[in-house]
């Protein structure tokens, strides 16, 4: 499998925050820091990926181009690429594509972002073709409104409790007090999680991802290129940018309805089973391989049911699995050691490299204050609205 | 008196005694959508381009519900002051698809159950000078209350 895979050579994040500079700022300050890590000088790098924003402007769209200038033009060939949440990784899976096609030996990808305060709303203007415009305008239906149906949803299927999902958020508070890059930190209980205020019932302020201003980075490397600068490099072994089958029979963001399932049976595996399974099937391992991931926690109860999308545990185990201490940092199969969006809250073009840039660090035993021993293994996942899956498995 | 003019004319049949989505299906192979899909059938085993519009089922169960206890922002026009109110997922058995819409005005996530039976109603979803503009909302079907 070895040919199917690219080092990463290097990892840098800006902090995450609300800092309200130029995402430009963050992308560059991401960028170098990458490249300070992979000890490879900008002017050498080949190829950049740089995930989209959509709420800077012009600037935003073509996002690669705007920090490859502010990096000072080298002639590197360039891309943007926009998923929404899984923007960071369809750039992972472009320059991926262009070293193992031999396009490049050297890549840049880049994402970083600057955002609004409170609810992400939608492109501005009277846009009545537009599903995410519309579902503010008609239902009033926020983000945190379609996290809270799924958690509902999980309460009425599996018995999950409130404070179930309040010990998510008290695990991941604790995983992220130490990393240097998180948004928050600071230690809650489980009662301070409760005491929040609600937001779209059952989910509470402190229990959904916030928006934030930050930057990531990756250096990444043919593995030829890479063992003449190192003996034992962290691999991509595989990213999975998969979309729906239909029909997709769970509500998704920001659709007013699910496909019908009337003249075509359910797929066998739904959408948010599919994505880590096709990045398993691309390494080659199984989920009892994994030894630390990183999931999309966007609400609480998200992180549960991640567990099981990817298959850390069947389908309503996972309020066991979060009690047992299993994903805690020192039970078997850490989540979100970085302390994840709830640490983080959302820079969504950076937040796919970001998990990657983590998961390099645990590979690497270099996440002071937060390390899952011996990790060898680990994934990412990932969702973006209208129908983005991702998921990346790093490797040492 | 205003006038009550639909928020959205091509999705719903706003009269209130005839409240009703407004999907497509498709001719071949009967598969259903809301919005309604206009020029292709989305079923990869089918891409038939031949749609009719059809009036979705009035009632279904109770997928999943939530409530906005803060204020949405625009385009979501408000009334003032800003009331929580709840939202709804409702599978439609027929059309085997899942529907959101805003919950009736006067019922609370409290009043709700997942399973329970819901019916589509037409109420007021804003009002500007001229106009009441109408929205289809679900409501928990008549002897469902908990």
């Amino acid at each position: 499998m070895s040919e199917r895979q690219v080092a990463v050579l290097g990892v840098g994040m800006h902090p995450w925050g609300k800092w309200g500079r130029n995402f430009v700022e963050y992308g560059v300050a991401a960028a170098r820091a990458a490249l300070a890590d992979a000890g490879i000088a900008w002017r050498d790098v080949q190829f950049v990926a740089g995930g989209e924003t959509i709420r800077n402007g012009y600037p935003g769209f073509i996002a690669g181009a705007s920090i490859a200038q502010a990096l000072g033009w080298s002639g590197a060939q360039v891309t943007s690429c926009y998923g929404a949440c899984a923007a960071g990784s369809q750039a992972v899976s472009v320059a991926r594509a262009h070293i193992l096609a031999g396009n490049c030996d050297v890549a840049l990808v880049v994402g970083a972002d600057t955002t609004p305060k409170g609810f992400f709303a939608p492109q501005a203007g009277e846009r009545g073709d537009d599903p995410d415009w519309l579902r503010f305008r008609l239902l009033g239906a926020t983000n945190p409104v379609y996290f809270a149906l799924y958690a509902r949803r999980r309460m009425e299927l599996y018995g999950a409790t409130d404070r179930d999902f309040a010990k998510v958020k008290v695990k991941n508070a604790r995983h992220g007090l130490e990393n240097p890059y998180a948004r928050y930190r600071k230690l809650v209980t489980e009662e301070e999680v409760l005491a929040s205020p609600m937001v779209s019932d059952p989910l509470r302020l402190l229990e959904i991802c916030a928006t934030s201003d930050g930057g990531a980075a990756l250096v990444l490397t043919s593995m030829a290129y890479a063992r003449r600068r190192t003996t034992d490099p962290v691999a991509i072994s595989a990213v999975a940018t998969v979309t729906p089958r239909y029909p997709n029979t769970v509500i998704e963001m920001p659709n007013f309805a699910t496909d019908s399932a009337a003249a075509a049976p359910p797929p066998p595996v739904a959408f948010r089973d599919s994505i880590a399974a096709a990045a398993y099937a691309q390494a080659g391992i199984g989920p009892e391989d994994v030894d630390v991931a990183e999931v999309y926690d966007l609400s609480s109860a998200l992180e549960l049911d991640w567990y099981e999308n990817i298959g850390l545990c069947p389908p309503g185990d996972a309020e066991k699995l979060l009690n047992d201490g299993v994903t805690t940092l020192g039970g078997r199969v850490p989540v979100n050691p970085s302390g994840g969006l709830s640490c983080f809250g959302e820079a969504i073009p950076a937040q796919a490299i970001a998990q990657v840039c983590e998961l390099v660090w645990q590979l690497r035993g270099q996440a002071a204050g937060r390390q899952v021993e011996g990790a060898k293994i680990g994934v990412t996942v990932n969702q973006g609205l209208f129908g983005h899956g991702s998921s990346v498995v790093v490797q040492r | 008196m205003k006038n009550k003019v639909s928020a959205m004319a091509s999705w719903f049949d706003a009269r209130p005694e005839r409240p009703r989505l407004i999907g497509s299906r498709c001719r071949s192979c009967r598969s259903y959508f809301f919005p309604r899909e206009s020029f292709a059938c989305r079923n990869p085993a089918c891409g038939a381009a031949d749609l009719e519009e059809v009036p979705l089922s009035a009632s279904g169960t109770l997928w999943s519900y939530t409530d906005n206890r803060y204020q949405p922002p625009a385009p979501y026009v408000s009334p003032e002051p800003f009331a929580p109110y709840a939202i709804a997922a409702v599978e439609l058995a027929d059309e085997k698809m899942v529907v959101l819409g805003q919950v009736a005005n006067g019922v609370a996530t409290a009043d709700l159950q997942v399973g329970m039976r819901m019916e589509l109603v037409v109420e007021t979803l804003y009002s500007d000078d001229a106009n009441e503009y109408l929205v289809w909302k679900w409501a928990p079907a008549a002897g469902s209350r908990s």
